[in-house]
Formats: C-alpha cells, sequence, structure tokens
C-alpha cells in the first residue's frame, strides 16, 4: 500500500521547472486528451475511476462535471479552489510547492474535458510564494505551447489565470470564493442556483480541489478503471494526508485509500508514532472542522473493526462513533492534550472566520467562543455545558453554508467523547486565572 | 404549476414559486416569519433563517425529505412538496433557536425604539423569545451615526437583515453605504463617514426591520400607535407618489411608503411603491396632498388598535361620527383637510 500517483517524481530535483517535469512525463495527460480523446471521454473516465472531491466533502468528481450546464454560447469555467485554510491541512500546499506543474497539466486536461476557454486558480493569500511559483509555471507552460490559443494544433484554446485572496477562510466555500473571484466580498451565496448551472459570472463552473484537479492526471493516463482498482470500495484512488501534532514524523504522506488508521499513526513509513512514547488520546481525523475521536474510536470502529483512512470507515457509525475524512488534516493529540483548550482554540478560527451573512453562525460561533473561555478561565458552570451542547444543535444545519456545522461539530464531539475534562475545568480551579473570582461564583471557601 | 402542501393545507402555485410565497397565498398561521426577506428586493432572504421550515418531501419524483431545515423564502416548491412549518415542534424550537441568536446582539430598547409597535423582531421575540436571556457576556455597542441628513444609523439595534443594503444596490446608484468587516462585529456602515444623499435612500427606513435605520424627522415624535394612518397621493416625477400620512391630530408627522400586510410596500401598476426623500421628507402638509382615507392595516398589530377605517360591509355614512373624546371626525376624502371644517 504505497503506490504513490501525485507525488510520484517528488524527490526528482529540480522538478518545479517545467524541463525536469516535461522529462519525467509531464503534460502527457493533454497529449492524450487532446489528440486521442474527446472531451466527454475525459469525463466518462474520471466517473470510472470513482475520484471524490479531496477538498472535504467527498462528492464524486465525475458526477459533479456531468451536473454541468452546457447551454450553447455560454461560457463555462474551471475554477480550482487553492484556498486551503482548514486548520490542520497543508496538503495543497506541499503538492502546489513541489510539483506544481501537475496542478497546470490537471487543470488544462480537466478544463478541455469541461468545455472550458478559461480556468482560474484561486488561492488563499497567505500562500503568496506559492502563487508566485504557479505563476512561473504558467508562464512556462504558455511559453512551450501548453496553454493559448489552439493547443498542440488542436482547436482547444485554454487561458489560465491564478487569482490571490485576500485570506479568509469562508473563501474556501466554493460559493464564497466565486463571489470573491468576481471581485465582491466573499460571502457563501444561497444554493439552490448551484454553481454547475449558475457559478462565475453567472455561467456553469467547476469548482474542484487542488488534489481532485492533479488526480485527474493519472487518472487519464492509466484509465479510470485502473484508478479504481486503489483503495477500498467507494473510496478509490490515493489520498494526500497532512498528518499533524504529537507525531514522530508530521508531514504529507501519499497514502492508498484503505490504510488502517493504527498503521498511519504507528507505523514507520507514516507517522512513526506518538511523541515521547505517549499514548494515544484523540484524533482530528480530517481537519479541524470534523468530529474529534477518542483513541479506542478512532482506531476502531463502534463495532471492533479495524478503522481504515477511507470516506465510508471514517464515518462508520454516524457521528454518535465515527467522523470524517474531510480534507485529510489528521491531527494527533497524546495523552498531555488539552481537549477543553484546543477546542476553544478552534472555536477562536471559526469565531473569528464566520462571514456574518447569516445569524446562527454569527452570534452563535462568537458565543461558543466565549463560553469555552470561560469554563478555561475556570469561571464555567455545569450549566455552561449543557448550553454549549444546546448552542452548537442550534447552529448546526441552520446556516447558509457549512461554516455553522464546521464550528458546531468540533463542540458536539468534544462534548460527547469528553465531558468529564470539561466538568474537571469547572470543578477544579488549578490553574486558573482568577481563583478568589472562582471561589466566589461557587460559593466555596479558599483553601 | 406546483401543487405544493403547507402543514396540511394544499394549493397550487406558478413554478417558481418560492415557499414562503406559498405560504403566504394559503395566509393564516402556516406563513413563515421573516426578517430579512422582502419581496421587491432582488437576491433578498436567506440570512436571518427565521423562515426556516421542514420538507418533508421533497417532490412526486422524488419524495425524499430534504436532510436539514430550508429558508422558505429562497426555495423554490416542487410539485407534490410537502413542507411542515406550524407542526414541527422540532422546528419551532430551531426558530426559537434564531430568536435568540438575534437578540443577542440586539438590545431590547423598545419602549425608546421609533419602530416600536411596527418592529418585527418585537412581534418575533413576544412570540418566540424567553422571558430572560442566557447570554451574558458584553454586548456590542457602536456610537449613534448620521447618515445623510434624514436617515440615523444605530447600528446596535441592526440584525444584519441586508434589506437596506439591497436598496442601496438596486434603488440608489452610486452607492456609500454597506457592511464593513465580518462575523458578529460586521456592521452596517457606510464608506468612509459618507453621507447617503441618493433621492431614494429613503426606502432603506421603510425596510429595516428593526430600529437601526430611522426617520430623523420623526425620531422621538410619538409612538406610532398614537398615530393615524391616513393613505394620500401627490402627483411626482421621482416616485409613484402613493404614499400613507402618520397623524397626530392635524399634523403629518411622518410619512412612509404605503405597506402590505407582509410589512413591504404595496405594488402599484405592477410596480413597487418607493418613494422619493421629497415625498416623504419634505411634503409634511396635509395641503400637499390627496387624502384617500384611513388605510386598511392587514399585518397584525398595535397600529390597528387606533384604526378607524370602516369594517367591510359597512356603508360610508355622509353623518359625521364622533370618536372617544366625542368630536366630530369625518371620514373619506378631505377628511383631513384643514380646511374642511
Amino acid at each position: 500500500m504505497s503506490r504513490k500517483l501525485l507525488l510520484t517524481h517528488n524527490d526528482v530535483p529540480g522538478i518545479q521547472s517545467y524541463e525536469v517535469y516535461r522529462q519525467q512525463g509531464g503534460y502527457a495527460s493533454v497529449e492524450k486528451a487532446l489528440k486521442t480523446m474527446a472531451p466527454d471521454a475525459v469525463t466518462e473516465e474520471v466517473k470510472k475511476s470513482g475520484l471524490r472531491g479531496r477538498g472535504g466533502a467527498g462528492f464524486p468528481t465525475g458526477m459533479k462535471w456531468s451536473f454541468l450546464a452546457k447551454p450553447p454560447g455560454v461560457a463555462r469555467y474551471l475554477v480550482c479552489n487553492a484556498d486551503e485554510s482548514e486548520p490542520g491541512t497543508f496538503k495543497d500546499r506541499y503538492l502546489m510547492e513541489r510539483i506544481p506543474h501537475l496542478l497546470v497539466e490537471g487543470m488544462i486536461t480537466a478544463s478541455y474535458a469541461l468545455g472550458a476557454n478559461t480556468s482560474f486558480i484561486y488561492i488563499r493569500g497567505e500562500y503568496f510564494y506559492v502563487s508566485r511559483i504557479l505563476e512561473k509555471a504558467i508562464e512556462e507552460a504558455y511559453a512551450a505551447g501548453w496553454l493559448g490559443r489552439n493547443i498542440l494544433g488542436t482547436d482547444y484554446s485554454l487561458d489560465l489565470y491564478v487569482q490571490v485572496g485576500a485570506g479568509a477562510y469562508i473563501c474556501g466555500e466554493e460559493t464564497a470564493l466565486l463571489e470573491s473571484l468576481e471581485g465582491k466580498r466573499g460571502n457563501p451565496r444561497i444554493k439552490p442556483p448551484f454553481p454547475a448551472v449558475a457559478g462565475l459570472y453567472g455561467c456553469p463552473t467547476v469548482v474542484n480541489n487542488v488534489e481532485t484537479i492533479a488526480a485527474v492526471v493519472p487518472i487519464v493516463m492509466q484509465g479510470g478503471d485502473e484508478y479504481a482498482k486503489i483503495g477500498v470500495g467507494k473510496s478509490t484512488g490515493t489520498k494526500l494526508i497532512s498528518a499533524s501534532g504529537h507525531i514522530n514524523k508530521p508531514g504529507v504522506y501519499e497514502i492508498e485509500m484503505g490504510v488502517p488508521v493504527e498503521e498511519f499513526i504507528y507505523s514507520e513509513k507514516y507517522c512513526g508514532g506518538i511523541r515521547n512514547g505517549k499514548k494515544l488520546k484523540a484524533v482530528v481525523a480530517g481537519g479541524s472542522s470534523v468530529p474529534i475521536l477518542p483513541a479506542d474510536l478512532i482506531l476502531k470502529t463502534a463495532k471492533g473493526e479495524p478503522r481504515l483512512m477511507t470516506y465510508e470507515s471514517m464515518a462508520d457509525g454516524g457521528f454518535a462513533t465515527g467522523t470524517m475524512l474531510g480534507s485529510g488534516g489528521f491531527i494527533v493529540m497524546d495523552e498531555d492534550t488539552s481537549i477543553v483548550k484546543n477546542l476553544w482554540n478552534f472555536s477562536r478560527f471559526y469565531h473569528h472566520e464566520s462571514c456574518g451573512q447569516c445569524s446562527p453562525c454569527r452570534e452563535g460561533t462568537g458565543w461558543m467562543e466565549k463560553i469555552l473561555h470561560k469554563i478555561l478561565d475556570g469561571h464555567g458552570t455545569l450549566e455552561d455545558i449543557d448550553l454549549l451542547w444546546d448552542i452548537q444543535s442550534k447552529i448546526e444545519g441552520k446556516t447558509i453554508c457549512p461554516l455553522g456545522d464546521a464550528a458546531a461539530w468540533p463542540v458536539a464531539s468534544a462534548i460527547r467523547h469528553f465531558r468529564a475534562e470539561f466538568e474537571e475545568y469547572v470543578k477544579n480551579p488549578k490553574g486558573i486565572k482568577d481563583v478568589k473570582h472562582y471561589y466566589r461564583i461557587h460559593k466555596l471557601q479558599e483553601a | 404549476m406546483a401543487k405544493v402542501t403547507i402543514d396540511g393545507k394544499t394549493i397550487e402555485v406558478p413554478d417558481g414559486t418560492t415557499i414562503l410565497n406559498a405560504a403566504r397565498m394559503i395566509g393564516g398561521n402556516v406563513v413563515p416569519p421573516a426578517m430579512c426577506y422582502y419581496s421587491h428586493l432582488k437576491t433578498s432572504g436567506g440570512y436571518c433563517r427565521t423562515c426556516l421550515v421542514k420538507v418533508t418531501k421533497g417532490s412526486e419524483k422524488d419524495p425524499r425529505p430534504m436532510p436539514k431545515p430550508v429558508a422558505s423564502c429562497r426555495t423554490t416548491v416542487m410539485d407534490g412538496m410537502e413542507v411542515q412549518n406550524m407542526t414541527a415542534p422540532d422546528l419551532q424550537e430551531a426558530r426559537a433557536g434564531v430568536v435568540e441568536f438575534l437578540l443577542i446582539n440586539h438590545p431590547l430598547d423598545c419602549p425608546i425604539c421609533d419602530q416600536a409597535g411596527e418592529c418585527h423582531l418585537q412581534d418575533l421575540g413576544y412570540e418566540h423569545g424567553k422571558a430572560r436571556t442566557r447570554y451574558e457576556f458584553k454586548r456590542r455597542t457602536f456610537p449613534m451615526t448620521d447618515i445623510g441628513k434624514y436617515i440615523k444609523l444605530h447600528v446596535n439595534r441592526c440584525i444584519l437583515c441586508y434589506r437596506c443594503v439591497k436598496v442601496a444596490d438596486q434603488l440608489c446608484p452610486g452607492r456609500v453605504h454597506g457592511v464593513m468587516y465580518r462575523g458578529d462585529v460586521a456592521e452596517i456602515s457606510t464608506y468612509i463617514k459618507n453621507a447617503v444623499e441618493h433621492e431614494m435612500c429613503g426606502n432603506m427606513i421603510d425596510v429595516c426591520p428593526v430600529g437601526a435605520l430611522t426617520d430623523m424627522t420623526f425620531r422621538f415624535k410619538n409612538r406610532v400607535w398614537f398615530t393615524k394612518p391616513v393613505d394620500a397621493h401627490r402627483s411626482c416625477d421621482k416616485c409613484c407618489g402613493k404614499v400613507r400620512l402618520w397623524y397626530k391630530g392635524e399634523e403629518v408627522l411622518r410619512v412612509t411608503a404605503r405597506k402590505d400586510q407582509w410589512g413591504e410596500v404595496q405594488t402599484f401598476d405592477g410596480k413597487p411603491g418607493w418613494i422619493c426623500n421629497s415625498c416623504r421628507f419634505e411634503h409634511k402638509l396635509t395641503s400637499d396632498w390627496v387624502i384617500e382615507g384611513p388605510s386598511h392595516i392587514d399585518r397584525h398589530s398595535v397600529i390597528s388598535a387606533n384604526h378607524y377605517e370602516l369594517k367591510e360591509g359597512h356603508k360610508k355614512t355622509d353623518k359625521p361620527r364622533k370618536n372617544l373624546e366625542g368630536k366630530r371626525i369625518q371620514l373619506g376624502e378631505g377628511a383631513l383637510d384643514p380646511n374642511n371644517k
């Protein structure tokens, strides 16, 4: 289970440059697609591959492409979502930084399949140095004739642009991204209409994650059926996992779908075990927005089977016992980790990043953060834990975009699995800032 | 046409109708509340989440229920759709949660707010709110600002419904007004300390569901339930000229657009009856207007408490009637003309 499809040439010196990338067989998928395949045939291969969106939601990519409306005389767009901002997720940055031409190649092939003559890579503002790497790669691709008018002498033309965002997490939500790309405030749009019908400038648009678009290259080269043979069940192919936290070897790993979580954490090939020989306490498996799971549930499902790095296995048992593979931001926490502190950190992030359009998210994220801060300071009560639970339930599923869910799920899972720790913060004043206040509100005698 | 059932009541509506508008066609208590939707403003709605409903059956073709509550103001009906509004207890709970969120940063200063009596949030809070809040942290506060010579902006009361932003976008070219910042520090403002001076900007006051944007010519003049709404019109080359005059005695305290039972401007000749600043702020004499008669107030409101409209079926009589104080009042055209003795 060590096959690499995206990071194959990762270790080749100078792979960032066009010449080296081309020597390694780069841009062959463009050649194959444009010269030997009809656009619909490329889409068909992607459908056969079973590739699921690597941005977090895991929606089948081929199906998403087939939803694209194709009214005659109307422009179509492909937009690459490189606004990677989920805490714990840094795999797209790695891919773009190390092998920028892979993304450019994927963009050309995917744009051809979708009939898009103008495509965009929307990258987060903080990745300014990556955007320069991409711009250079695009320049080289133009110079070599892979972009521009009549690519490879065919009647297909494509212009590719890099658009740098201003650094807002919400712009990673596909409709907010489109708003931002149009030069407006990055607020999510209300769906329907979906971007496949009315997206960028009101035209049919497909928005895909960096990793998803890069995966189109091996799919076209080896065929969808071959790609589908990798992985387990409906989780096909390989997946980039950005592993961080209390592990010996943090970094970006390309795994074949279906690696057991236990192997991923403890094997020398991947994370290399928990730092300093400590015990595993919890894992956030797919970026900070997915439910956090305690050690026993992340290693095994509720049925006692080994949990695998697949969409289905991660979600096994729903949120009561499962989580999501999400964007692949794998954050490992050892036994010394404070769940409440970590949760406050996550909540602080979502509060800060809420766009403020809809009331549950705008008001609720801030409220949750303040309660968590109060509990951390030792001023919390047991009622505050119940209140926190109630607030998250009133945000989840009630907001315009999934940011509300992303803020609510970590809170719900932390209380569900680690309630005792919250209660400990409430009952034990150790380490709190204002001890006198603590004793006063709890009507206790100071020791 | 699509057949939709809301709380057990079925209606056939044109394709493309939203669930909210279908509910409004049915009427009664199946109509979800709407704080941010405004039928005359394009792309409004979907922000406040008070109009959330449960779709228990998607359509005849695809009967699967929708997984989450949907904003009824932005979701179009499908043939065979079944919707729950008042009949879903968990939805009422969710709506109460939304009201709680809306009230977190909204001061309940109704006793000194000019919108009291006409405030949709006041009604919503009364229907879904609880006697005490669970929020114990500091509220956000902003200084009051005058945005132009007619409009007072009090962001403390703002619930970010975006209605005034849509007015600025759609009625006032060269807009200077919108939302700044994000999250719970987002605020309605002008960029930067600009005045809102467009001829139609007064409509921002009318669309504001709470007391965040108030009429500086009316502020603190009276409580709305002590005033008498009268429909009137004048010839105006900038707007439809059809307004509502709010009388205290024989003095016109304010002029607004005419609103329907949903609190939205009425439609005249197929167009929304927006009014210009000139009609709104500069014509406050009865002699400026042709009086049509007492306004018909459909919406459940305290304004109805001071209402002198003839009930349906009653014949208008030429004989003057007496009000509670024994003074003679005359209804109909010219009733409030100071020259009409």
